[in-house]
């Protein structure tokens, strides 16, 4: 038995964590301030998803990895300077809004008939593969409404590790409360996969890979169609940014033992 | 009556971003190079930074932690930059803007990771320059890192020029290595000796061969010339004592001492046997003629990307400087904006960062035309071969009438049609480019690193006490003193001071020069807000300034504009750093201002952006100016002797006799006399009678017109102040410190 596997990841692009995020609201949908003018990353934890891909398709000959990004192409085009270079893959651009207050419903059918469009894709071994999370704003609905969409039903969230099993089938893990995992036996493809953060660190870049994916990458982002998204879908009252807490006190000669005990008052008493 | 309302210009939102920066250094096309960027920087704000944050600093010797540093370098692609794809790299053609990006990107976070980088690359840059093809393929293939299923380390490289152990009366021009032929059998090889004492040679902690400059020490040898030498040549391979050196701590430096047996095949390049002497056919000064000229850009980029890296951290730190006191409440100015409600902070972080832009400007233009210059070095080299010639004084003959003819053909205005062999005629193409080459290339690494180190002190002070920490945000203490090592190592300022007063002088350049004043004119007319109009004229007074002194005598008959006294012509050429920078720093956001509006990756914000930075142009331009002013004004009047109280300096006063005299037709005439000298010898209380100024007349014309000019350019130092204060930052640095 075969075990190519066909594997898409979606992953959209975001501000950089470490930029100043502050909603606005110019018209009916908010944005952030500045976004389009802020250094943009693929969302965390679809890029660990890649990074899963990526290493999944490695050990397993004629696996291929797709990577459909709905997001404004040029700003797609600095991500992927980045992102190229960690893993071999094919860029499915869609040139479209990139806000994190976009119709999870929308977004999903969106990126549903852009993946079925793909040529080459065997829905029979199709992976689809996505953060569980998003570092924009998490509705973490997306990724079951593309995969209901494409009527693939076997689906996983909060994913931290796929192992292959001789047979051919998946032993997954699943993040549940306390730190522990709900594993899971799956027959194979298709399925969904949306990752935590897996247990692969982030790949280093090697230009090598980067200029191989870019022969595809800047032909498909020239090629990228546009991907409207519906602007009045849903009506926001309001949006703030978390709030950000610090208390800060200076306590000296403290025993490891008082710090933990004070720690986990501090974290249970909400 | 309905009243306009002024439209407010649009500021600065967020810092420049990556595809603003791509267009105005000139590699938005070049996916390749952005990619390397991303991978650069990857490395710097990652292991580098730890590295630093972690105390690397603190020691003298390499360090596996430092040599850590050097396998990320392997596995980003950096240390493949220098060669070609057939050599294990990743970029055909011209390496000039690669590496002066992946410079910037290490120099950010700490210079001694970019020069450790660099260092390789000098190591390889005489092999590459004139190595023969085998020599090329042999160490290139070498130094390149394992490719996907090799299992071998890169070998890593140093250059040892000469640097003489001071104090002992070693004059710096000479060679202080030798080589003997110590064994020549006939019919094979000569096995040389090589004798060779380096002193602060970067990478020989760690290296595994040396391009070494030596002279002959047989008569059995012509000339100079430079050698490879590896670890493991039969002899003396002594990697010396670590340099205590307070700066670049990350890159290895040391004193070695070589006693060597090699073969006569690694002399760079090759050599001829002629009547019984090996004759090299490159000497030790052709080949580093052709290497420095390349790498010193690099080193200017570097202290560029310092001043830059500064802006964020200063920024953070004048915002947030009274948060967590009492008396700064939030949503108070004292609270929100810290320092920055202060307009000095602002005006002094304003000239850091237009410092920071022209400097960049001025490397990343000097990198981009060695980029366009290398192919073309090639093409004249095939063109000497097919017309047949050979030897210097034919080649030089060839230069100096295209020249010639390039310098007229500059004159002509841009739609003159006999202008058209400017840009399609190899040899005018050739001598254009290597004309600015010879100029910007000493005037980068000069100006950047010398003036750079100062406006980083001046950034380091804008943190207070803190800038002098290891705490301190973006290192910026390190940064102030590895600038003063960038404005030394590689030929210090002298060096370049003195390459300046040549290269500046020749006429093609000087035609070129002159056709920048049109140029900035234009520019004026169309954006007068850059302040290329006082550059213009600053450029302009330089010219009448160098025309002054090239055929004036000084008080004693002496002539001025000569080789031996520089201090007429290194001030000369200083004031023409200035000028270099501010226009490439203008050039370079009016490309911006094109091409950004194209670009949707930019067009937002752009207006902001470009209202931003043509106030640091012209904030830079009014900076240059006033340089170039003080300067020239010191050398035109500053070797005139000054008037005095005798006999022939009160030759042109009045007397206090004639003018009583004449008060009685003229009156009030005693008032406006200023040099009055009385019967009794007496005289007003000063120096000496004023001075005449009859022959600099045109001098004090272009003075005044150049102090009009600057009209303007503190509102929009004042405009870019503001926009400072309102300037979206990130939460926190992306790097640690």
């Amino acid at each position: 038995m075969s075990n190519a596997y066909h594997i898409v990841v979606c992953a959209g692009v975001v501000p950089d964590p470490l930029q100043t995020l502050e909603p606005i609201t110019p018209a009916t949908v908010p944005a952030l301030k500045n976004e389009m003018m802020l250094p943009a990353v693929l969302d965390p934890w679809a890029a660990h998803a890649l990074y899963e891909a990526a290493n999944l398709a490695a050990h397993a000959a004629g696996s291929k990895v797709w990577l459909v990004s709905a997001a404004p192409k040029a700003k797609l085009q600095q991500v992927m300077m980045n992102v190229a270079q960690k893993a071999s893959f094919e860029l499915v651009p869609i040139d479209s809004p990139a806000s994190g207050f976009a119709d999870a419903h929308a977004v999903a059918a969106l990126l549903a008939t852009v993946i079925q469009s793909i040529p080459a894709l065997d829905r029979s071994r199709l992976l689809l593969f996505g953060g569980w999370e998003s570092a924009s704003r998490g509705a973490g609905v997306t990724m079951q409404l593309v995969a209901e969409q494409l009527g693939v039903v076997d689906q996983f969230q909060g994913v931290d590790q796929l192992t292959v099993q001789p047979d051919g089938s998946f032993e997954i893990l699943e993040r549940i409360e306390g730190g522990r995992h709900l594993v899971s036996t799956c027959q194979g493809p298709p399925a969904l996969l949306g990752w935590a953060t897996g247990n692969l660190p982030e790949p280093r870049n090697n230009p090598q890979i980067g200029m191989a994916n870019m022969r595809t990458i800047m032909p498909a982002l020239q090629r990228a169609k546009a991907g409207p998204l519906p602007q009045d879908a849903i009506r926001y009252l309001s949006v703030t940014p978390p709030k950000q807490q610090r208390q800060t006190r200076i306590v000296k000669d403290r025993s490891p033992d008082e710090i933990a005990a004070e720690l986990l008052e501090w974290i249970v008493q909400d | 009556m309905a009243t306009a309302t002024p439209v407010q210009p649009e500021l600065l939102r967020t810092l420049p971003s990556d595809a603003a920066r791509q267009l105005l250094w000139g590699f938005a096309d070049r996916y390749d190079l952005q990619m390397l960027v991303q991978s650069a920087r990857a490395v710097a704000r990652g292991p580098v930074a730890r590295l630093v944050a972690n105390g690397g600093r603190n020691s003298h010797e390499w360090t596996p932690a430092k040599a850590e540093m050097l396998e990320a370098f392997d596995s980003s692609g950096i240390t493949a930059v220098f060669m070609d794809p057939e050599e294990g790299g990743l970029f055909a053609g011209p390496k000039n803007l690669v590496l002066a990006l992946v410079a910037f990107e290490l120099a950010w976070v700490d210079g001694g990771a970019a020069t450790a980088s660099l260092a390789g690359c000098l190591a390889l840059a005489p092999i590459h320059e004139r190595g023969t093809p085998e020599q090329q393929r042999h160490y290139m293939r070498l130094a390149a890192p394992p490719q996907p299923g090799e299992d071998r380390k890169p070998w890593r490289g140093a250059f040892c020029l000469t640097e003489p152990i001071p104090y002992v009366g070693v004059d710096t021009g000479m060679l202080n290595g030798k080589i003997r032929i110590v064994e020549w059998k006939p019919g094979e090889e000569p096995m040389l000796q090589v004798e060779k004492r380096g002193r602060f040679i970067t990478n020989i902690g760690f290296a595994n061969f040396v391009t070494a400059a030596v002279d002959s020490g047989d008569d059995r040898i012509k000339g100079s010339c430079m050698v490879i030498l590896e670890e493991d040549d039969p002899g003396i391979f002594d990697r010396g004592t670590p340099t205590r050196k307070m700066v670049h701590q990350l890159s290895s430096t040391g004193d070695p001492i070589f006693n060597l047996r090699i073969p006569a095949s690694r002399i760079v390049g090759g050599y001829d046997i002629k009547d019984g002497v090996l004759v090299p056919r490159h000497t030790h000064s052709e080949v580093i003629e052709a290497v420095f000229r390349r790498t010193r850009v690099t080193v200017g980029v570097m202290t560029a990307a310092k001043l830059l890296s500064a802006v964020e951290p200063v920024i953070r730190y004048q915002r947030g400087r009274f948060r967590g006191a009492e008396t700064a409440t939030p949503g108070s100015v004292r609270y929100e904006l810290g320092l920055q409600a202060r307009e000095d902070s602002l005006h002094r972080l304003t000239d850091v960062w237009a410092t920071g832009e022209a400097s960049a400007s001025l490397a990343f233009a000097a990198a981009r035309t060695f980029d366009e210059l290398d192919p073309l070095e090639k093409e004249i080299e095939k063109l000497y071969a097919e017309r047949g010639i050979m030897g210097g004084r034919a080649k030089a003959k060839l230069l100096r009438e295209a020249a010639d003819q390039a310098a007229a053909l500059v004159q002509l205005s841009p739609a003159d049609a006999r202008k058209q062999p400017q840009n399609s005629d190899l040899l005018l193409r050739f001598v254009m480019l290597d004309s600015l080459a010879d100029v910007l290339c000493p005037a980068a690494k000069l100006w950047n690193t010398g003036w750079g180190a100062q406006m980083m002190r001046e950034a380091v002070s804008l943190m207070g006490g803190y800038g002098i920490t290891e705490d301190c945000p973006g290192f910026l203490g390190n940064k102030w003193m590895d600038a003063q090592l960038e404005a030394t190592y590689e030929g210090p300022e002298a060096v370049q001071r003195r390459q300046l007063s040549v290269t500046m002088t020749q006429p093609l350049f000087l035609a070129q020069l002159r056709s920048w004043v049109r140029e900035m004119r234009e520019i004026a007319s169309e954006h007068p807000g850059t302040g290329a109009c006082a550059l213009a004229t600053a450029m302009t007074m330089w010219l009448w300034t160098l025309d002054h002194l090239q055929h004036s005598k000084d008080a004693d008959g002496g002539k001025l504009y000569q080789s031996a006294r520089q201090g007429v012509t290194f001030p000369l050429a200083d004031a023409l750093c200035w000028l270099m920078a501010a226009r490439c720093q203008i050039l370079d956001v009016l490309r911006l201002q094109r091409q950004g509006a194209e670009d949707a990756s930019v067009s937002e914000g752009l207006p902001g952006l470009v209202n931003f930075l043509t106030d640091l142009c012209h904030v830079q331009s009014a900076r240059a100016s006033g340089e170039v002013a003080r300067i020239c004004a010191e050398l035109v009047f500053g070797y005139d002797r000054h008037p005095a109280w005798d006999e022939q300096g009160t030759r042109g006063c009045w007397h206090k006799d004639e003018l009583d005299t004449l008060e009685g037709l003229i009156p009030g005439i005693n008032s406006y006399a200023l040099d009055v000298v009385g019967s009794d010898g007496s005289h007003p209380k000063k120096a000496g009678p004023c001075v005449s100024c009859h022959t600099a007349g045109p001098f004090l014309s272009l003075h005044t017109k150049l102090d009009a000019c600057l009209t303007g350019s503190r509102l929009a130092k004042d405009r870019a102040a503001e926009a400072i204060s309102k300037l979206m930052i990130p939460e926190a640095l992306d790097y640690p410190a």
